[in-house]
């Protein structure tokens, strides 16, 4: 194995360090870089949601085959930890999961946002319950499969976060609310490595899952079709989608037709909004209080700014006057120049160089400089009074 | 500390099988002399598995462990139309079975225990319908080790003239079964629990009781249960159950119970919050089931595994995750203090520096769980 593959670690310092397997290449291929180097690993799984608790209702088959916590993904994650020789475990976290990332993926959609559950999961379960439990079992640190750098960085005092070797991969955008104690006890030892050298890593170490594909879609949602999940939801909790049903209507206030629910809707979606117009038109804003969804030309979708709430700094402590920076509002964009203005109490202000397409209330912008994560916090729908 | 997932086997129940690997391999089934040497080990076994139980060798009807056991019980006896009377402190093996039934007419009651995890004899007598066609109830409890008071309750099926079944698969060596006494019709045990090999159990069926085999083919057991017979395994657990029989006549009980005792009290005065799930009913010598107040029991079987320790912290789900006992959620216990319990269930050979290196590992372990919640659990509150 060469050299770069290496995790900076000490073998001779005892430490013992927990690997949060999913069962995937990333992972495994982090489990068993560790194993390699001589040091202590066990391998810890967060059973996270049943994929079974909705089978047989519309559009989900009677044997659920979903990723997340899939009994496949489980035999995986075993099976690389037995070949590695290692301890291995699965941790119930289902019902922390649900109530930190089903429950406000599902408000989140019925108010008219479009949440991320990756971020809810690290800041909620991967970072804080899996950490938690890996201390308390005696590891010192966790290590994940994540593509993200972290150091510490004396002068500052401060943890830092930096985007990773590969920025094919880049996950620092889902990783924005980790806390500096967080920072302190995690390892990326993927950071420095790029996918086809991961996968390569992979294979020098036998794991037979080398040329497992990649997951895309929400894990718990199986086909992605992120609709009938909340209808199914919202059933099994023996309640109803809320009618959200109201207008469809123009910028300048004309109704083009109706739609059906808030909830079928996201910022910058061209199709199935059920109207014919001669130009492409797009969902610009979404109103929960008036249920009016509001739609435009491609040029509208643009926005100047936009403000955030709930930060977490990273780089900096805090931000006391305006600043240069790159933002990122979603995970599939490059960085782009900035000014962050403080707006207040636990709020921050946007400016961007250029409008930015789809700004998306329920998504978090993240603030770069370079390749470090100064911070980031979470968009709120325009206009939100102070 | 986890021997009611299983024993390792005895070093003469090992012996016992060694011949019927390679020398006696032959079907028992066959008539040929090395098929009669096969079933010489076979009928040993049943006359060994019949003194265990006080029965008749042509009541005991090897299978494949306490899960088949369980559902030919059920399975076997009950019909659309009939009602069931069994606990919410079964294993997995009855409720999953029952829920099944079910689904297919029968009609099921679960008495739920009381507080101490104990079963009201009087709870079942008031749980019957003209409609009652089986009461199968657990003997000894996996996760509690609490003894249910199954004379009592074999009278009022007696009276009632309602089979009853016993899920005898913890209480088998541990405390004596008297199938007469009790008066059951049914019985399940499995090898395993008992230092025998695992994969092999039996069933014992009263004379006369009527019941069909969830197994079909061939004449084997009486047709009770059709398969060739798993000769090691059977000579096995014959052998097991001998030994067994013995050890409980030697006392070996009275020497775990005191065991169990000093592991009770050592972790009770040297942890605080920290009690006893049903320690004021009669129970079986090697189980205790403590709970942690703000204690995750599954990272403390982590913890202590990784120190060496095996305990158990729940049943385990389909994905090897933990899920709070059923049992003790059943005996009103919170769900808290449901996810905060663990189980200690020692073996025969368990001796007293077993249970102090418990004592030493244990507080230290649930202190560090304790000292480290509250500081991680607020980050992103």
């Amino acid at each position: 194995m060469s050299t770069q593959t290496t995790v900076p670690i000490s073998p001779a310092t005892g430490e013992l360090i927990a690997v949060a397997m999913s069962g995937g290449v990333d992972s495994s291929t982090v489990a068993a870089m560790l194993r390699a180097q001589g040091t202590e690993v066990i391998g810890l799984t967060l059973q996270l949601w049943d994929q079974n608790r909705l089978a047989g209702k519309p559009g989900v088959p009677t044997r659920s085959t979903g990723r997340c916590c899939s009994l496949d993904d489980v035999y995986d994650a075993r099976r690389v930890a037995e070949s590695l020789g290692i301890p291995y475990y699965v941790v119930n976290q289902q019902e922390r999961f649900e109530r930190d990332v089903v429950q406000p993926f599902v408000n989140d959609y019925l108010a008219g946002r479009t949440p991320i559950p990756c971020s809810l999961c690290n800041n909620h379960l991967k970072f804080d319950q899996l950490l938690l439990t890996a201390r308390q079992i005696g590891a010192t640190r966790i290590a994940t499969g994540h593509y993200a750098r972290n150091e510490y960085d004396p002068a500052r005092g401060r943890w830092i976060l930096k985007r990773p070797a590969d920025l094919t991969k880049d996950q620092t955008w889902f990783l924005f609310g980790l806390t500096q104690e967080q920072l302190a006890h995690t390892l990326f030892p993927l950071g420095h490595l790029t996918k086809p050298q991961v996968r390569e890593i992979a294979r020098e170490s036998h794991l037979a899952l080398a040329d497992k594909p990649d997951s895309q879609e929400i894990c718990f949602i199986p086909g992605s079709d992120y609709k009938q999940f909340i209808a199914n939801y919202l059933d099994e909790q023996g309640e109803r989608v809320p009618d959200s049903a109201g207008e469809l209507v123009t910028t300048t206030g004309e109704t083009l037709g109706h739609h059906s629910g808030i909830h079928n809707f996201t910022i910058g979606q061209r199709k199935g909004l059920g109207v014919f117009a001669p130009n492409p038109l797009y969902v610009l804003q979404i109103d929960p209080a008036s249920r009016r969804v509001t739609v435009g030309g491609e040029p509208e979708l643009n926005r100047p700014s936009l403000l955030v709430d709930r930060l977490n700094w990273i780089g900096i402590a805090s931000l006391n006057a305006p600043r240069r920076a790159e933002v990122r509002i979603r995970h599939s964009q490059q960085p782009t120049p900035a000014t962050l203005e403080p707006a207040g109490e636990d709020r921050v202000r946007v400016h961007f160089d250029e409008p930015q397409r789809a700004v998306t209330p329920g998504h978090s912008a993240v603030f770069y400089d370079g390749d470090e994560v100064l911070g980031g916090g979470w968009i709120l729908p325009p206009e939100t009074p102070r | 500390m986890d021997a009611n997932a299983t024993t390792p086997l005895l070093p003469e129940v090992l012996a016992s099988m060694e011949p019927y690997w390679i020398t006696h391999f032959a079907n028992a089934s066959s008539i040929h002399q090395p098929g009669q040497e096969a079933r010489r080990g076979v009928d040993h076994a049943r006359e060994q598995v019949a003194q265990l139980l006080g029965c008749r060798t042509a009541e005991v009807v090897f299978n494949s462990g306490g899960t088949e056991g369980d559902n030919t019980a059920l399975r076997g006896i009950l019909r659309a139309g009939d009602h069931l009377i069994t606990t919410a402190i079964e294993h997995s093996a009855i409720l999953t079975t029952a829920t099944h039934l079910e689904q297919s007419g029968v009609a099921v009651t679960r008495v739920a225990p009381q507080p101490d995890g104990s079963i009201d004899p009087a709870a079942i007598q008031a749980a019957l319908r003209p409609t009652t066609r089986l009461i199968s109830v657990m003997m000894a409890n996996n996760e509690t080790g609490v003894v249910q008071p199954v004379e009592a309750i074999g009278q009022i099926a007696a009276d009632a003239g309602v089979p009853l079944h016993l899920d005898a698969v913890q209480a088998a060596g541990k405390v004596p079964i008297r199938v007469e006494e009790i008066g059951c019709q049914l019985l399940s045990i499995s090898a395993h629990k008992m230092h025998g090999p695992k994969g092999v159990g039996a069933l014992f069926v009263r004379r006369g009781t009527q019941i069909e085999s969830l197994v079909l083919g061939g004449g084997h057991e009486r047709r009770r249960r059709a398969g060739t017979e798993n000769v090691p395994g059977i000579v096995g657990f014959g052998q097991a159950a001998e030994i067994a029989e013995k050890t409980l006549a030697d006392g070996a009980m009275d020497r775990l119970a005191a065991l169990r005792d000093r592991l009770e009290s050592g972790l009770l005065a040297r942890i605080p919050g920290c009690g006893v799930n049903g320690a004021t009913a009669p129970r079986v010598a090697n189980t205790t089931n403590l709970w942690f107040d703000a204690v995750d029991s599954e990272a403390l079987v982590i913890a202590l595994d990784l120190k060496g320790l095996s305990v158990s912290g729940g049943s385990a789900c389909h994905s090897g995750a933990t899920e709070p006992s059923h049992v003790l959620l059943a005996m009103g216990v919170d769900k808290a203090h449901a996810r905060a319990s663990l189980r200690f269930s020692l073996l025969k050979t368990t001796t007293q520096d077993d249970v102090d290196a418990v004592l030493e590992i244990v507080p230290t372990a649930v202190e560090r769980l304790r000292a480290l919640a509250p500081a991680l659990a607020g980050v992103n509150a």
